[in-house]
């Protein structure tokens, strides 16, 4: 198998009931890279997130890990994979601590003392987040809740990470931080990327290669440098 | 004087009795905690505790010389206690099997389908639970065996205190104790109020959601357990049914500390027991089994999240 493919989409279906939300979508990430899917509200990215995570079933189609087939398996074991997710709306737990939203992301490793020093590089990472470590994070602010949520899933010591709209909701000036913190993640934790965006300005601007999603069908997919100079998405994704 | 003395007598009946319902509410409040969902064979769980302690006691009678001390004495109240520990600690642990085992056959199979299923479902399994003690070991009341010397405590002068109430309190505490420590301290627990606030996201931290649900349900049928052994040493006579009205009481306790908290689960066993206990002290003692709904009702009027309970926060 190829070594150099993180993740393989195979003509993935999956649907809501009767609502088909993924026509058959394929997809590829490769390794080391930032890859961006972008898409309207509805296009089906979350959806698409959610299946690879397997909190959603397949109903068709196939997902591959480094070659290994995952698809429909547990969430928890596609964790253990070295797969984890940011979700849309971040879903950190509001009533727990920092720290112990830290402590959850790293539910599936034993090694305490390792643990304990990724709270140190974590807080190097996010420095905000660490003179709120003892704050109970649904206090924090909708950014500091943003890079908590990366840095929960950065503590289970992820090779690839998937990240679900993390502009979303957050004052402009922090999401020049984060974004240039998902590059900083990538270059030298050597995480791989999927970055699920609407602002595809961002998007494009750090990813390497980027797939265009529209009504659950993929319809462009190109370097991500063409698709900033493409024609369509100007005209529907960049705002003419 | 007299009256002080009085109130502080009430106040222990009272506080002894709230433990009891305390540690079945915890189970109550924990489980919604983690599935947003009330288990109405939970009373039961508490009755098939003192069954289990009323089958296991005889295996170890002759070694702890069960019902062959008249009081405590210095001398044997370490060995009476090791007795009638170890016979709790096991009820708690079967009961703890029996209560993760009935989440897997007859809840988990219905845990995506509408809520009212597995309610419906919950009912049965009380029903089933009763039926099925009744059809073994008979419908008429048994005899629980003196685990315990029962006889009032020396040296507290007017006020009469139960060797077995005081068992009841000082149980009660410890495992509380234990449950924070379990629930703030270790990583299940940890895991069990990330569950409660948002079970997606702990799916994607890589936590085995129905482990932790099985921990929980196993916590919860092991302290209702050790209240239906505990009660049963302040009033050994134990029937399949016992489970139903603790069980109701237990539920509105849970409702009234703020369903899924689970301190207030705590709080609101002992106001309710507390409370009983004076409606009846007071001269109204045919609302012993009423005011408890009284208090549901009130609260659903004015309170309906509790006292300690939060608005449920919309979901994402
Ligand atoms: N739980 C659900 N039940 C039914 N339909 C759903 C559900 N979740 C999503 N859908 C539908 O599936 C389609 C894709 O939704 P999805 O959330 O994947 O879109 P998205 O691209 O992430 O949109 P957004 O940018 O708004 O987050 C939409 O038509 C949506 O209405
Ligand atoms: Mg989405």
């Amino acid at each position: 198998m190829l070594k150099s493919l993180m993740l393989e989409i195979q003509e993935l279906e999956v649907a809501y009931g009767s609502i088909i939300a993924l026509h058959r979508i394929s997809l590829l990430v490769a390794t080391g890279k930032i890859i961006t899917l972008i898409g309207s509200n509805g296009a089906g990215k979350s959806t698409t997130l959610r299946s690879v995570s397997g909190l959603i079933r397949a109903r068709r189609g196939k997902i591959l890990f480094e070659g290994e087939e995952i698809t429909n398996r547990a969430p928890h074991s596609i964790v253990g994979m070295g797969i984890t997710q940011v979700p849309e709306g971040r879903m950190i737990f509001s009533n727990l601590t920092v720290l112990e939203n830290l402590q959850m992301g790293a539910y599936r490793r034993k090694a305490t003392a390792e643990i304990k020093k990724e709270y140190d590089h974590m807080f190097e990472i996010f420095p905000r987040l660490k003179e709120r470590e003892k704050q109970v994070a649904g206090t924090l602010s909708g950014g500091e809740q943003q890079m908590l949520a990366i840095a929960r899933a950065l503590m289970s010591k992820p090779r690839f990470l998937m990240l679900d709209e993390p502009s979303l909701g957050i004052a402009p000036i922090l999401v020049k931080t984060i974004f240039s913190k998902i590059v900083e993640i990538n270059q030298q934790l050597g995480i791989t990327i999927l970055l699920v965006e609407q602002n595809a300005n961002l998007a494009l601007e750090i990813s390497d290669y980027g797939y265009v999603l529209e009504t659950g069908r993929i319809i462009l997919e190109d370097k991500s440098a063409a698709l900033r100079v493409n024609s369509l998405v100007k005209e529907a994704y960049l705002g003419g | 004087m007299d009256k002080l003395i009085e109130v502080l007598q009430q106040l222990v009946n009272g506080v002894s009795l709230g433990s009891i319902y305390a540690l079945i509410a915890l189970g109550y409040t924990m489980v919604y905690g983690v599935l947003r969902f009330i288990n109405f064979a939970h009373g039961d769980i508490y009755m098939l505790g003192a069954y289990s302690g009323f089958l296991l006691a005889p295996l170890f009678a002759q070694t702890f010389k069960f019902g062959e001390f008249d009081t405590f004495t210095p001398e044997n109240t370490l060995f009476i206690l090791c007795g009638a520990g170890l016979v709790m600690v096991l009820s708690m642990a079967i009961c703890a099997g029996i209560g993760v085992l009935i989440e897997r056959i007859a809840y988990r199979p219905l845990r995506e389908r509408p809520r009212l299923n597995v309610l419906i479902t919950a009912i049965g399994v009380s029903l089933f639970l009763q039926n099925m003690t009744q059809y073994r070991l008979g419908a008429d009341p048994k005899a629980f065996p003196q685990l315990i010397p029962v006889h009032v405590v020396e040296g507290l002068g007017n006020l009469t205190i139960l060797t077995s109430q005081l068992a009841i309190i000082i149980a009660t505490v410890i495992l509380l104790i234990i449950l924070r420590f379990v629930v703030m301290r270790t990583k299940l627990g940890l895991a069990m109020r990330a569950l409660s606030l948002n079970p997606t996201a702990c799916s994607i931290m890589g936590v085995n959601n129905d482990i932790v649900i099985s921990f929980t349900f196993a916590l919860g049928s092991a302290l209702a357990a050790a209240a239906g052994i505990l009660v049963s040493m302040d009033s050994p006579s134990i029937n399949p049914l016992m489970g139903n009205l603790p069980g109701i009481k237990a539920f509105v306790a849970a409702v009234l500390g703020g369903i899924g908290n689970i301190p207030g689960a705590a709080l609101g066993g002992l106001i309710i027991g507390i409370l009983e206990t004076f409606v009846v002290a007071i001269g109204f003692p045919q609302w012993r089994d009423g005011i408890a709904f009284a208090v549901l009702i009130v609260i659903l009027l004015f309170k309906p999240t509790g006292i300690l309970g939060r608005v449920e926060r919309e979901k994402v």
